[in-house]
């Protein structure tokens, strides 16, 4: 279905100094590699130039591909790589449906069709019948739940994670995890997670480090 | 070879300038031109009743001569004058967006010495035959400047004070009086500003009064003759000013502000150039109905307010048309009733035919309305050269 | 909401350098500054040029045809000179100062006291009245309320005071100038509170305070040492456009301030439009020396600012939580509160006046109403009605769209506007009118183009993009920059994701910066009468040449229209994102 993500000879730099100086990173579909290092590292930086987001301010070399695409070049709305926050930042002037309506490729036309994605989207999220409400009338916990849906509807390639489940507490931190792991899992999406909270990581997956700079 | 010829002649003519010298053309051509024109009349729009007044004039030139009347808004005749001089700056020298201006005295002398007039051309006006250029010389003469045909007249101004009938009981009648009168009732009297044409006027008035030699009066003002000539009135307003109203520190912008003073109840004089204003003001609730109106025992000055067209207008003929509509006895008989405007006409009332004559006869009078033979007489004007060193030396006396 | 990643870009953003910024994200909207600057800039210096010259003695169509000194000798040599750059000047700074610590001391008091602060509404909601009416016709009511036959002096006499005439009291165009402080302070009190509330938007104040009020310190203490730092750089321009009004304003100088002699600007204005067409020249360099003043006394200002911020951080850091700071504020919300009710006063004053038949010194109330003024005036009204809110909307719109072009550029390219191009928009707003319409009068002239709709809209627009861009861009710039990176992450191209994500989140903000700007096109009276050359009527124009001929009645009607239009842009600007989203928390809060 899809491709892996690889970073190749990734070099970031702002300044005079170095934030990454060479990263090679190849994660298969259905993997989830999680990054960790203390806060404000370079690791969000990383997934700014991945996701074609990096301030002119640094400069990066290398390149990224998923399968045997190349995207370095393209720009952002153009990459099918989705990114979710620790904020869920669903927009507020839409429904909830709406957010997720925003994210259906407008190649499903048919409306009917496209309802029914929604609806089936509402459901896995275990949240049926809640299309028309106000975002901000939703729990931090159903909002995230959104966010990831929205996220998947769009139909990415890749998908990185910058502190998800940080503004979550911790009951709902592990229930959103497993959500996660098991829909990006469903879809063998390539991943690629940033924490700084090792309890984050996936059990057994690749946990790597980033100390430079630090 | 005669086709020849006629055809050259034809093309010859065609090439000749379409502004040609409108003055060489007859009257019935003027009119005829002017049918579908626009004028834009600059005019000082700080009172309800003139501005009711053109807006029924420009209903009248529309429905007769097909003209359309703009009434272009000032709150000052100077910026009409700044207009022109800009668009001359600009080098607009044709087609200018002031047609027609209300104006008289300084504005006046100031355009016509820059050239910045059309004309002559009243004379031309068929209605001006009925002007009275004898006993009302200032629509010849404007501040001892000869019209020489480059603004024709519309309306008589003669200075008159209007006053709280019920709380001044014996007025004064001379400028001289009326220090009298200001010692006895300090802080109640006061006049516009001197930059203000009545301000100027107020003082003038008195300068006329106090002089040694009124007849240097109508020569332009010299560094030899003006302080000889001014000093009586200074040591008067030296006198003067201690019992104006705010001590003269302070005075009101100009004369409609001063109305509203008196409204007020803040002063018990007003000055205006409309002898007609205390019955006009009282009719539109502007001053309580006990005002009177005060003229001098030898007269007061007076002067004509006249239309002129700039030299760049862009619809010249329509606004002769207009400047003769104002003269029309008709006209002048609507705007002497204090319905209207109340304003004093320059026509020779005598001269005129059978049935205008019984339209002036027929206009209300009022207690508060001076009959024409009431006003006393017109003093003219001094050269404008005195108005201006006189206020430049009143700054300089009194504004620290 | 935590990002570490936007901090350091935050930070990352001062180092950006020319070649960074070429080498940054493409923008389809790099045309937008230039085409806001030059739309702008060719006005402006060509008017400043065309007064600037004549201040040297140089125009020929008025026969200066060599560059001399002599109008600034004329100009020194006017009697009372003196005095009347000292009265400007001593005006200017007065009513900043005043207007900048009321402002402040009234917000410091309503923070943390929720029940002022719903009063207020959310974005300064019930100060929309004040500030839609003009300042001209607030001034007239105010002079009013102030004279010694006025509304006041009315009410308590005789009964109180025993007057039966009016007292002999100078109160309106007293030489010290307190009417016209006064009389500015009405309207430039509200302004910096809308300027301070727009700027709180910005900054974790619930947070801030809560977080000072539990070490120890009282609510107007801990909004002083803990809010202000924040916002104070946004309030700058707000401020220095503050002094410039002050210092140069006209219409209100002529109706409140002293006379004999008036301040520099009305002056200079006499001598602009006096039949004498020589005085032109020193009225140029009248108007030159107005720009100056306001030039040096924004720079002593930013000055005392770099002072005060230094004493103000040793102040912070000495952790005193005595002082009379607190009963300070109390005292300054009390003011504050006093000129909003002045105001309000003033402009119901206007409004009784337009239903008065008679209405004389001591009546409390008119002897006699009637309907007369409003029957004879309504129809006159229809076409500047009809003007201003064209002339108001188009101006509105075409500023929008240069600004929100402009403001996008920016986000797009991860560039703060440079200072430069920053500083050319603020200009209209701090060089004195009278400095550079009468230069623009002439290029206008010149081009053809005067007395045109299309004139007046571009004189208007000048004076408009300035207030949109600075209500505007703090929000603008403060939205939460994730939004654009998650509409992207779901495949929505940038323009999909402008118009349909940021327009509509930044909702609030455009209209409430809309509304202002329709505000500040419907109180224009300068711009209008220089271009439009006196053909395009608005209810500005009118209202200040009936002004002179001082009956109240017909000002009370102009006024109270005056007001209606700008009064129901902020009633839209209000309501229209409540109801577009009215089911929406997120936006309505």
């Amino acid at each position: 279905m899809s491709g892996s993500l690889r970073l190749e000879s990734v070099r970031i730099a702002i300044g005079a100094g170095t934030l990454i100086a060479s990263l090679d990173l190849d994660v298969a579909p259905g993997e989830c590699v999680t990054l960790m290092g203390p806060s404000g590292c370079g690791k969000s930086t990383l997934l700014a130039y991945i996701s074609g987001a990096l301030d002119p301010a640094f400069r990066a070399t290398g390149r990224i591909l998923i399968g045997s695409v190349d995207i370095t070049a393209l720009p952002p709305e153009a990459r099918q790589v989705g990114i979710l926050f620790q904020d869920d930042l669903l927009f507020p002037h839409m429904s909830v449906a709406g957010n997720l309506a925003f994210a259906l490729p407008a190649v499903v036309r048919d409306r009917a069709v496209r309802r029914a994605h929604i609806e089936q989207a509402l459901a896995e999220a275990d949240l049926a019948g809640f299309g028309e409400r106000d975002p901000a009338t939703l729990s931090g916990g159903q909002r995230a739940r959104v966010a990831l849906m929205r996220t998947l509807l769009a139909g990415p390639k890749a998908l990185l994670l910058d502190e998800p489940f940080n503004k979550l507490d911790i009951a709902l931190r592990g229930e959103f995890r497993r959500f996660v792991f098991e829909h990006v899992a469903r879809r063998e999406l390539p991943m690629l997670l940033v924490t700084h909270d090792e309890a984050d990581a996936l059990e057994g997956g690749r946990v790597i480090r980033l100390t430079e700079l630090c | 070879m005669t086709r020849r010829v006629l055809i050259i002649a034809a093309l010859a003519a065609a090439c000749l300038p379409w502004t040609a010298l409108a003055q060489d053309l007859p009257w019935s051509e003027v009119v005829a031109r002017a049918r579908g024109e626009t004028v834009n009349w600059n005019a000082w729009a700080g009172d309800d009743k003139t501005n009711a007044f053109i807006a029924w004039v420009a209903g009248e030139v529309r429905g007769r001569f097909g003209i359309t009347l703009n009434h272009v808004k000032l709150k000052d005749t100077s910026e009409a004058v700044t207009r022109v001089v800009a668009e001359k700056a600009a080098g607009r020298l044709a087609g200018g967006t002031v047609d027609l201006i209300w104006l008289n005295g300084p504005n006046f002398l100031a355009l016509k010495e820059q050239g910045l007039l059309y004309g002559p051309f009243a004379q031309r006006l068929p209605n001006f035959r009925y002007v009275d250029t004898v006993h009302k010389r200032s629509t010849v003469v404007d501040f001892t400047i000869p019209v020489d045909g480059f603004a024709a007249p519309w309306r008589m101004a003669q200075l008159v004070f209007v006053y709280d009938g019920a709380r001044v009981r014996s007025p004064p009648t001379s400028m001289s009086g009326m220090l009298e009168w200001a010692k006895k009732n300090p802080g109640r009297l006061t006049h516009p500003q001197v930059r203000n044409f009545l301000g100027a006027t107020f003082l003038k008035q008195a300068l006329l009064e106090l002089a040694p030699n009124a007849v240097v009066l109508q020569q332009p003002a010299t560094d030899g003759n003006f302080s000889a000539a001014t000093a009586p009135m200074w040591a008067w307003y030296d006198a003067l000013r201690p019992n104006l109203w705010r001590q003269g520190r302070q005075f009101p912008e100009n004369g409609p502000a001063q109305r509203q003073l008196l409204n007020d109840g803040e002063v018990d004089f007003l000055v205006s150039f409309n002898p007609a204003e205390a019955a006009v003001s009282v009719r539109a609730g502007l001053l309580p109905d006990s005002v009177r109106t005060l003229v001098f025992a030898r007269g007061t000055i007076g002067n004509t307010s006249f239309v002129a067209i700039p030299f760049n207008a862009a619809n010249k003929e329509s606004a002769m048309v207009v400047a003769d509509f104002l003269l029309e006895p008709a006209t002048q008989a609507y705007a002497q009733d204090i319905e209207h405007l109340g304003s004093v006409t320059v026509l020779d009332v005598e001269r005129l035919p059978a049935a205008d004559r019984r339209r002036f006869a027929e206009l209300s009078g009022l207690p508060a309305m001076p009959r024409d033979t009431q006003l006393g007489t017109m003093l003219l004007e001094p050269h404008p050269s005195w108005m201006t060193r006189m206020a430049a030396e009143w700054e300089r006396r009194y504004t620290r | 909401m935590d990002d570490p990643h936007g901090r350091r870009m935050g930070a990352a953003i001062h180092e950006v350098t020319a070649a960074n910024a070429r080498r940054g994200a493409r923008s389809s909207l790099a045309w937008a500054p230039f085409l806001t600057v030059g739309a702008l800039l060719l006005p402006i210096a060509a008017g400043f040029l065309g007064t600037l010259l004549p201040a040297f003695g140089y125009l020929p169509a008025l026969g200066g045809a060599h560059f001399n000194l002599s109008p600034w000798r004329a100009l020194v040599a006017y009697p009372g000179f003196a005095t009347s750059v000292v009265t400007t000047l001593c005006i200017g700074i007065a009513t900043s100062l005043l207007a900048v610590a009321v402002a402040v001391g009234f917000c410091a008091f309503a923070s943390g006291r929720p029940r002022v602060a719903r009063w207020l509404g959310a974005r300064g909601g019930w100060l929309s009245p004040l500030l839609s009416t003009p300042h001209s016709a607030i001034a007239i009511g105010f002079a009013f309320l102030v004279a010694p036959s006025g509304w006041i002096a009315r009410g308590v006499s005789p009964w109180l005071t025993g007057w039966t005439l009016p007292p002999d009291i100078a109160t309106v165009g007293d030489a010290t100038g307190w009417t016209l402080v006064l009389g500015l302070l009405l309207k430039e009190v509200p302004f910096l509170v809308l300027m301070i509330i727009v700027a709180l938007h910005q900054v974790p104040v619930e947070r801030s305070l809560a977080i000072a009020r539990s070490l120890g310190y009282r609510r107007s203490h801990a909004w002083l040492k803990v809010v202000l730092p924040q916002i104070h750089p946004q309030l700058r321009l707000p401020i220095y456009a503050v002094i410039a009004f002050s210092l140069s304003v006209v219409d209100v100088a002529l109706i409140l301030g002293p006379a004999n002699p008036p301040t520099l600007s009305v002056l200079a204005v006499r001598w602009f439009t006096d039949a004498d067409i020589q005085s032109y020249f020193p009225a140029a360099a009248g108007a030159i020396l107005q720009t100056l003043l306001v030039i040096s006394v924004i720079a002593l200002w930013f000055g005392a600012e770099r002072c005060a911020a230094w004493a103000g951080r040793n102040w912070i850091a000495r952790g005193d939580r005595r002082g009379l700071l607190a009963p300070a504020a109390g005292f300054a919300a009390a003011l504050a509160c006093g000129m909003f009710a002045l105001a309000a006063l003033a402009t119901i004053a206007m409004g009784i006046w337009s239903f008065a038949a008679q209405w004389r010194f001591p009546d409390a109330w008119p002897q006699a109403w009637s309907l007369a003024t409003w029957s004879r005036h309504l129809p006159e009204l229809l076409a500047p009605f009809v003007n201003t809110m064209a002339i108001g909307v188009c101006a509105t719109a075409i500023a929008l769209v240069l600004v929100a072009a402009c403001l996008e550029n920016e986000s797009r390219r991860h560039v703060r506007a440079g200072n430069a191009a920053l500083w050319t928009l603020y200009v209209p707003l701090l060089i004195p009118q009278v400095a550079f319409l009468f230069g623009a009068q002439v290029l206008l002239v010149r081009l053809d183009f005067d007395g045109t709709f299309a004139a007046v809209v571009w004189a208007h627009l000048v004076f408009v993009l300035p207030y949109l861009f600075l209500v505007l861009a703090e929000p603008w710039r403060a939205l939460d920059p994730r939004f654009a990176r998650t509409a992207a992450g779901l495949g929505a191209s940038r323009t999909r994701a402008f118009f349909r994500v940021k327009l509509p989140i930044l909702s609030r903000p455009i209209a409430a910066a809309c509304a202002i700007a329709f505000a500040v096109s419907v109180g224009q009276y300068l711009a209008t009468l220089f271009a439009g050359n006196g053909r395009v009527p608005t209810l500005t124009t009118e209202a200040v040449t009936l002004a002179a001929g001082a009956d109240r009645r017909v000002i009370g009607i102009y006024a109270f229209a005056q007001s209606t239009l700008p009064l129901l842009a902020y009633v839209a600007a209000a309501g229209l994102p409540a109801i577009l989203f009215r089911n929406r928390r997120g936006i309505t809060t």
